[in-house]
């Protein structure tokens, strides 16, 4: 197989399953659990490989997921005992574990087949050449591996998918409903593992948080429905893929790097441009909603004073600008808006006076 | 080697000396303001923002021509840091995402760029050898004394600040509202505290590395806790916390073959807070344990002369 | 600036209106508080009570409208204000004790860097004293209960020494004892010709305990003395029908 293929390949397969996974993770308010269990996951997999003296096999695989979720339980542990906060439990627990790992393998494993850095980042480059049997041909090892990942992911969501959302968006009706909250946040927690085991090759430790959090990020501003969100989170993250190879290749510097840029490009863009939740249409639509509101404002300021002892000072066309703290302009502007809704009129005297359209229009607002 | 030669070491080997020193420094100055950051519940900032400093480091060393500094280094890592700070504010008030994640976001987008730069240096000839790929993990064991002394001066401004801002920092912790009403400006307090967190960071870069940092700003804070109901001896037992595992994990590195000093420093600091978490004179388990054991001996006793009370409406 | 400014009240707040998020927490409101005037703000849960306080005190920023303080604004007159906020809103875990707690009410006095002296300490000592708490000073404030910590916030803005008193909910989740002694300080204070604005609750103490009330629901309902203010009609009005079971006390 063609070794770009194989590598936009392998690193799409990981950004499916963390586009499966990660919107969860993201509503569920775990998505620093991820970036804690991808360092832990360096300790898995240095407990793996003296256990199994392998780095690719399944009970390797497993036995290294073990420690993603060991990370999980001790974070709720420590939390448990009620002597510090949760973001405070997590930061202490995963370095203690990323520090064990890096000392065994300083210490013990330094000719093995584990170089620090790569851990961390990833060397998706070698991947192509890496083949193992599968199917009568050679295929990428990382293929295999990352490719059976994605599919235990997609079985999982599958199924689980109505209890997931149940989890996700009413835990306090899950919970009761039985183990469901506690079965499926421990399941979740382990294929966070798992993906981060088994994608630690291609991306590293700290990108895969990268394929996990960003495509779901990205896309929860576009998107009100779950499944949407996981589909854009998919799209999102193969479109990083393809295009943070190529950018990789063209000026020659680390692939996983790129793809996980790319991906924080994407979100800026999104977070700028999302037509609904981003930036700039946020502030349109604030300074929609500030014109709309200071001309309802106005209407309700003339209905509260009309008729009363001051309503000569509080709503004369002159002075209505100082009890409402607002500019000459700005007022001048408003009372325009009102009356090109044909909410105000200006009486005899220079008073602001309602129409029956602007009465209507306090009267509801104020309802 | 023997204890003897390890003091005698401390004081006349350049390099143990230099690493000691830088680790200690360190120790103070996280641990100083971690306190700050676990009261704030802002633990998680310090690693978001240690990964965001990478691309900083890897632009300033670019930019920087032949003053290759590690004081223009790590001014690039804390403009970077602060820039990510500024991001995660703006997404979590303008947007639905919550802060967990954008801080997942800027980490990892920052982190990622930053390697992006950092392979392109290394890959080009000459320019990336440099020590760069040292703030990654931290390499204490090859700091110069003109790091020791960039820290140094770092630490003490930091430090300085604390000590002259603290009943300001402490109100922002305990109550920013109350802060507002008494006419300081939270934004102001607010910035100059999340800067100090900043430069605590740069100053870990270069001994524990990105990776590590989280649980210096953490671990000594929350240590401390368990050993004190005030906040200034809070900072002073978490400084302490954090200078002794500094010197232990640098000593402990130094004396034995291939060990690195960062993850070493990182669990001695784990080891101490476990022990304060269980022993912590104030609101340690143990001490917790045995009052409610006490306690409910106590009541065993009494719950015969317990008279009809009656019961206590609440207050809604 | 216009004749509408009552120069005479304490706080004056004309066409107040507040928005959060564009949604409108507060309509178009006017109150005058009057020296001297312990005030009760009442209204149903989301009447805007606490954001009105908020407004007064500067922390959030009005659509439209003004807030005067003795006719000039919070920034100039903001020694002259001491807040009480809701018990819930920090965090009682925080090392620190009750004596510091209430220190805290010299900082805006001292300003930026200087620190509390010995004469503040005393001062501090003091205003414990006053709400019966000088035996706790030292202790954490997470060994406090919900009442004695509510002293401790009281304390602290007395130590504010200041001419109004903002109090948001300060009789929620107290004891008797508590209770009791809130009420006394408040009438103290009334009685040095100091003003008080306190959001309240519960209907059912209103009169015994205020001399006046503004009642709120978004919009201003009435405001004024309690005998002609605090009716059946005007809690209705804020309240809807379903309040009757809650203001039976009012009808004779």
């Amino acid at each position: 197989m063609d070794s770009a293929l194989t590598i936009i390949l392998i690193c799409s397969l990981v950004a499916v399953s963390g586009a499966l996974l990660g919107p969860f993770l993201l509503l569920r308010r775990m998505s620093l659990m991820t970036d804690a269990i991808s360092h832990s996951i360096l300790f898995g997999i240095v407990i793996g490989f003296l256990l199994f003296n392998t780095l690719d096999s399944l009970p390797m695989i497993l036995a290294a997921s073990a420690i993603g979720i060991l990370t999980v339980v001790l974070t709720e542990m420590l939390f448990k005992t009620g002597l510090v906060r949760e973001d405070a439990a997590i930061g202490m627990v995963f370095p203690a574990l990323f520090s064990i790992g890096v000392i065994i393998i300083s210490r013990f494993l330094s000719n093995v087949h584990i170089d620090i850095d790569t851990a961390l980042v990833g060397e998706v480059i070698w991947a192509p050449f890496d083949t193992i049997p599968f199917l009568g041909g050679e295929v990428a090892r990382g293929l295999v591996i990352t490719g059976a990942i994605a599919l235990v992911n997609l079985a999982f969501v599958g199924v689980f998918y109505k209890e997931l959302k149940l989890v996700t968006f009413d835990s306090a009706l899950a919970s009761s409903l039985g183990f469901w909250s506690g079965g499926l946040t421990f399941a979740l927690m382990t294929l966070v593992s798992v993906t981060a085991v088994g994608a630690f090759d291609a991306v590293g430790a700290v990108l895969l948080v990268g394929f996990m959090i960003v495509p779901a990020a990205a896309a929860y501003l576009l998107t009100e429905r779950l499944s949407v969100m996981i589909g854009l989170s998919l799209v999102i993250g193969v479109l990083g893929c393809v295009i943070g190879y190529y950018a990789a290749l063209a000026i020659d510097t680390s692939i996983s790097g790129m793809m996980v840029t790319v991906l924080g490009v994407i979100f800026a863009l999104v977070l700028i441009f999302a037509p609904q939740r981003g930036l700039l249409a946020g502030m349109l639509r604030r300074r929609r909603q500030q014109w709309e509101f200071a001309a309802r404002l106005l209407v309700i300021h003339v209905l509260n004073h009309e008729g009363q002892p001051n309503e000569g000072d509080e709503l004369a066309l002159a002075t209505v600008n100082q009890h409402l703290n607002w500019s000459p302009a700005y007022a001048e502007q408003i009372v325009q808006r009102a009356r090109q809704r044909g909410w105000l009129d200006v009486a005899s005297g220079r008073l602001l006076a309602l129409t029956p359209d602007g009465r209507q229009i306090a009267r509801e607002t104020l309802a | 080697m023997d204890i003897g030669t390890l003091i005698r070491d401390i004081f006349l080997d350049y390099t143990l000396r230099t690493v000691v020193l830088g680790s200690v420094i360190l120790g103070i100055t996280s641990g100083v303001l971690g306190c700050f950051a676990l009261l704030r519940r802002q633990s998680m900032l310090g690693d978001a923002l240690s990964h965001a400093a990478l691309p900083g480091i890897c632009i300033a060393f670019l930019l920087a021509g032949e003053n290759k500094s590690p004081f223009v280094l790590l001014m690039g890592a804390a403009a970077a840091a602060w820039i990510g700070a500024i991001i995660i504010t703006v997404i979590t008030r303008s947007t639905r995402i919550k802060e967990d994640a954008a801080m997942g976001v800027v980490l990892v987008s920052f982190f990622g760029f930053g390697y992006v730069i950092l392979s392109l240096l290394q890959s080009s000839a000459g320019a990336g050898q440099a020590g760069l790929d040292k703030y990654l993990f931290g390499r204490a064991s090859s700091m110069l004394q003109s790091d020791v002394e960039t820290m140094v001066l770092l630490s003490a401004i930091s430090l300085g600040l604390v000590v002259a801002f603290f009943k300001e920092f402490k109100l922002l912790a305990f109550n920013p509202e109350y802060l507002r009403t008494i006419g300081f400006s939270f934004r102001r307090i607010d910035i100059l505290l999340t800067t100090l967190i900043v430069i605590s960071i740069v100053i870990g870069l270069q001994t524990v590395g990105v990776v590590l940092m989280s649980a210096m700003l953490t671990a000594p804070a929350a240590a401390a806790r368990q050993w004190t109901n005030k906040l200034s001896h809070m900072i002073v037992i978490a400084a302490g916390i954090g200078a002794v595992s500094g010197a232990l994990g640098a000593v402990i590195s130094a004396s034995a073959q291939r060990v690195p000093t960062g993850p070493t420093i990182v669990i001695a600091l784990t080891l101490i807070t476990l022990f304060s978490l269980a022993f912590g004179s104030a609101r340690g388990l143990v001490w917790t344990l045995v009052r409610t054991s006490r306690t409910r001996s106590a009541i065993q006793h009494h719950t015969l002369a317990v008279p009809d009370i009656e019961p206590v409406s609440g207050g809604d | 600036m216009t004749a509408s400014v009552d120069t005479t009240a304490a706080i004056s707040v004309n066409d107040l209106t507040l928005a959060y998020r564009e949604k409108p927490v507060l309509w178009d409101i006017d109150l005058a508080v009057p020296r001297g005037s312990l005030m009760a703000v009442v209204g149903p849960n989301g009447a805007g009570k606490s954001t009105l306080i908020k407004a007064i005190l500067g922390l959030l920023k009005p659509a439209s409208g003004t807030i005067r303080v003795y006719g000039k604004p919070y920034q100039e007159q903001r020694r002259l204000v001491a807040y009480v906020p809701q018990r819930g809103t920090v965090d009682w875990d925080f090392p620190t004790d009750a004596l510091d707690v209430v220190l805290m009410g010299s900082y805006g006095r001292l300003g930026w860097v200087r620190r509390p002296t010995k004469s503040d300490r005393d001062a501090a000592m003091e205003c414990l004293g006053k709400v019966g708490m000088a035996s706790f000073a030292d202790r954490q404030i997470s060994q406090l209960s919900g009442g004695q910590q509510q002293r401790v916030f009281l304390a602290r803005a007395l130590l504010q020494n200041a001419d109004i008193y903002l109090m948001d909910e300060p009789f929620v989740g107290v004891d008797a004892t508590t209770e009791h002694a809130i009420l006394t300080l408040m009438r103290e204070l009334q009685s040095q010709g100091k003003t008080l604005v306190v959001v309240h609750h519960d209907l059912e103490t209103v009169s015994e305990y205020f001399d006046s009330v503004a009642i709120l629901n978004v919009q201003l309902i009435a405001a004024g003395p309690m005998n002609t203010t605090f009716t059946a009609d005007n809690l209705r009005q804020a309240y809807g029908p379903r309040v009757a079971s809650k203001i039976a006390f009012l009808k004779p």
